[in-house]
């Protein structure tokens, strides 16, 4: 297949003097970037399905609690046994288990790696002009290290205690006093996907400041790289906290120390027997020092992918270049100190209250920034709306809504009663649901034709966008009704015993309407599930049978990737290409065609413009 | 295409790839042992009064570690200049002085550890507490003896820099029934313990791991010093980058644990 979609000679020349290499060392233990990067996009994809899948069991599970799951209840009881899934009925531990699996599968295992290793291992070294990432073996390494931290994972589903049932920020001393293996599976296995993101991150710095191609200066980069060499600081610096207090979680589990677990601490009834003396409250602490960077781990790909989609279909520059890149920057630097604005409800002081609401709102003016400059680069461009523009037009006024509901959360007065409701869960959904994964669904569609050679289909790619736009937005706006409401998020049966039907005249209880919104969100799940089935076919169908392109750069874009043959050659580039200008120079005045690349000369410019792809390939 | 600048420094940052991926990797483990430091702070000034142990390590052991490591430290330097220097028999001498320097390191710990685990605090019934190392502990006997003594209150078991002079220490047999809770001085202990293991421990297997990366280049890894010179040379330096890091978070560990 490669050979046949090549069009340009001098691939064919590379390709000679690169020996065979046999099927383990090509898909399975490659050390290529391009290879790496969709073995992560590949086992991403399956653990979004997965987590999806989990989600879908806890929907039914609310809406109509005690139900038996229909279709797969059998699967449940068989699995889980008799005990949390009898006659394949939710109970509330397999209902734990579920929820904590579900946001740990997601966060670490689907969207990390899909929006940071799967795309920033294809795209960036070929963005910057590199042949490979600095560090080969240390990228394959890091993919291992994933697939055993997400084998961990998925093992402990079939563990007779089952999976870690404490929430995806596994609090102690609530996740240590959980009888079972379940919590010692989860630490060991996220510190496996820890040492996976951080060889990832020292591999992504050290190849975006080492080997970028002659010309391709700081601010030359595209915006994608930007976004990722800020995502990989963050990974770099907030994960080995969390990796610290996994051990330290671990200890308490297995070798029975005290360090999230105080005195006088009773499990059960019974005073537990340990030493005491420790502070689950030091667990927050180095939870959120990670997990709140983790939320712009999880968003700055995706604003990344967009600013180049937005720049190729809207056919003109990205507006305020040098405003993103200092706003992703600044925006960096300040995830570091507003973790503690998810511990309000912890009884911390006023003043230190009053510096993290401070931080957290100044942290917004970045990010209105970079969405402000997207809104713009659309002002005044002739806008193709294929699929991948479809979503991220999307994504742009979906991270507008879970951004703006941030606010409330933001401010210790509001969150009080917000707090743990589910309008916390729709307003991260919003921003990581139909924006992130949007934004990823749209960087699968724009770069497949490079990884392939073949381009998905349009139709069908349409068929997937607008359902799941509908249906994303009737699952997560009631939930905002429902959370200011004062439904409580982790309710294994859907807050029935706070409702109005449970207990009739008691002031503050749910009302029947609220209750009833279980039932659209489970339908409307239902929807989304079965508008990701396009996809799911588009996506296998158009490896082999989809449209062949007719050139290395379909999308008429400038950036280095679409300047490489199709798909890039172990080495990528034919010869090593030379930058001369910045990554957006798209309907430049007087130029012949409305995309000047950024590696080609000057002086071809008052030549033949195809003067400098022959000087190239007589090179 | 081969990836470039893995030998010769690129010209506008002045680092091979290799020297800006370690110092990376350092930063990060400066956030791992930072955040494990803090904790220590945290569980420190959480403790009630009194009950934070004092003198528990003993200080000529870990100040004669502490010069082990900083001794193998300037090895590791001499390793790296002799390749420098082109003088292979010397970097050969110097790094097999720091790899048996990192095993004295390790035996010096685990003779710490084996001390800690065979330290036994025994409450009785009557609410006395004999405090001391095992001499016999056979389940078929029903007597425990111990090396030690007998305090009234726990806090005197809290703060041993207090006393000056050497314990009155002697055998005491306790009848194994008038037991109520007998454990030893591992991590279970309390959470000056906890940590002590735990960052401690973190410390060791740097402190193998890294001997393991030096101890390959010193064996097997050295052919490179046949094929490409200059790389071999960078690996000693990287490889000992990360050497001086795991010295200095002792140097931060052996006052913090041992001296306040």
């Amino acid at each position: 297949m490669q050979a046949a979609t090549q069009t340009f000679p001098h691939a064919h020349a590379h390709d000679t003097h690169h020996e065979e290499a046999g099927f383990w060392s090509t898909y399975v233990f490659s050390s290529d970037h391009k290879v790496i990067g969709i073995q992560y996009g590949v086992t991403a994809l399956f653990f979004l399905l997965f987590g999806f899948c989990l989600m879908m069991v806890m929907r039914w599970q609310i809406a109509h609690p005690g139900m038996p799951v229909p279709v797969v209840g059998p699967l449940l009881t068989a699995i889980f046994g008799g005990t949390v899934a009898a006659k394949g009925i939710v109970s509330p531990d397999l209902y734990n288990m579920f929820g904590a699996m579900h946001g740990t599968i997601m966060v670490f295992m689907a969207i990390v790696p899909l929006a940071f290793a799967a795309f920033g291992n294809y795209v960036v070294p070929l963005m910057i002009g590199a042949p490979d990432m600095a560090f080969p073996r240390v990228n394959m390494a890091s993919y291992q290290a994933y697939v055993v931290g997400g084998l961990i994972m998925f093992v402990s589903f079939f563990i007779p205690s089952g999976p870690a049932q404490a929430g995806w920020t596994s609090y102690s001393p609530l996740a240590t006093s959980i009888a079972g293996d379940g919590q010692t599976f989860w630490v060991i296995g996220m510190v496996f996907l820890i040492t996976s993101s951080l060889l990832g991150a020292v591999n992504f710095i050290a190849t975006i400041i080492q080997l970028r191609a002659p010309g391709m200066t700081w601010m030359r980069l595209p915006f994608f790289v930007w976004a990722q060499f800020v995502t990989a600081f963050l990974l770099l610096l907030a994960f080995p906290p969390l990796e610290a207090a996994a051990i330290m979680q671990l200890m308490d589990k297995v070798a029975h120390t005290s360090f999230f677990l105080p005195t006088g601490l009773a499990v059960g009834g019974q005073l537990a027997n340990v030493s005491g003396g420790g502070s689950p409250l030091l667990w927050q602490h180095l939870f959120w020092f990670l997990a709140h960077p983790e939320v712009y781990v999880l968003i700055l790909p995706a604003m990344g992918i967009v600013a180049e989609i937005i720049a190729n279909n809207t056919r003109k520059p990205i507006w305020g270049y040098r405003s993103l890149v200092y706003s992703v920057l600044i925006l960096g630097f300040l995830s570091f100190i507003v973790w503690a604005h998810h511990m309000y409800l912890t009884g911390m002081g006023i003043r230190i209250a009053t510096f993290f609401q401070t931080t957290t709102i100044i942290i917004s003016i970045p990010s209105v920034v970079i969405l402000t400059c997207m809104f713009i680069s659309l002002w005044g461009g002739s806008i193709r709306f294929n699929t991948p523009m479809l979503f991220v037009m999307a994504f742009l006024p979906m991270f507008g809504i879970g951004g703006l509901t941030g606010l409330p959360l933001g401010f210790a007065y509001s969150d009080l009663h917000l707090h743990d409701t589910y309008y916390v869960i729709a307003h991260f959904h919003y921003i990581v649901a139909p924006g992130t994964i949007f934004a990823l669904f749209a960087g699968i569609y724009y770069w497949f034709p490079k990884i392939t050679g073949r381009k998905m289909n349009e139709f069908w790619g349409q068929v997937h966008f607008w359902p799941s736009l509908i249906f994303m937005n009737l699952i997560f706006q009631p939930m905002f009704a429902q959370g200011m409401a004062g439904m409580l998020r982790r309710m294994a049966d859907g807050g029935v015993n706070y409702s109005e039907a449970h207990t009739p005249g008691v002031i503050g209880g749910l009302s029947p309407q609220i209750m009833h919104m279980h039932t659209y969100i489970l339908w409307a799940a239902v929807g989304l599930a079965i508008a990701q089935i396009p996809f799911i076919i588009n996506f296998f169908w158009s490896i082999n049978k989809g449209e062949r392109v007719k050139s290395d750069n379909p999308w008429e874009a400038t950036t280095l990737e679409w300047q490489t043959p199709t798909p890039p050659p172990h080495g990528n580039f034919a010869t090593p290409p030379h930058v001369y200008r910045g990554p957006y120079e798209y309907s430049v005045p007087g130029k012949a065609k409305d995309y000047t690349p950024q590696n080609e000369p000057e002086e071809a410019d008052r030549a033949i413009p195809k003067a400098a792809g022959l000087a190239r390939a007589q090179t | 295409m081969d990836i470039p600048y893995t030998v010769e420094p690129r010209p506008d940052t002045g680092l091979y790839n290799a020297k800006v991926g370690i110092w990376l990797f350092l930063a990060s483990e400066v956030m791992l042992f930072g955040a494990l430091f803090s904790s220590y702070i945290l569980l420190r000034v959480g403790a009630p009064e009194d009950y934070w142990p004092h003198g528990w390590l003993n200080v000529p052991i870990g100040t004669a570690n502490t010069l082990v490591l900083i001794t193998s430290s300037i090895t590791t330097v001499m390793a790296w200049a002799a390749c420098k220097m082109n003088q292979f028999g010397r970097f050969k001498f110097f790094h097999a002085c720091t790899i048996l320097l990192a095993m004295t390191f390790v035996c010096i710990k685990s003779y710490e550890y084996h001390d800690k685990f065979t330290h036994y605090e025994i409450i009785l019934k009557d609410g006395k507490i004999a405090d001391g190392h095992i001499v016999s502990n056979d389940p078929k006997s029903d007597r425990v003896v111990i090396s030690g003594r007998y305090v009234e209150d726990r806090a005197e078991l809290y703060d041993l820099t207090k006393h000056k002079g050497p314990h009155k220490h002697e055998e005491i047999s306790i009848p194994r029934d008038q037991i109520k809770k007998m454990q030893n001085y591992g991590p279970w202990h309390n959470t000056y313990l906890a940590i002590y293991f735990t960052l401690t421990g973190l410390h060791a297997l740097h402190v193998i791991g890294g001997a393991v990366v030096i101890g390959f280049l010193w064996t097997t890894g050295n052919k490179m010093w046949k094929t490409d010179r200059e790389r071999f040379t960078n690996r000693i330096e990287i490889s000992g980058l990360f050497w001086h890091f795991v010295d200095l978070v002792w140097i931060f560990l052996f006052p913090v644990l041992y001296l306040i």
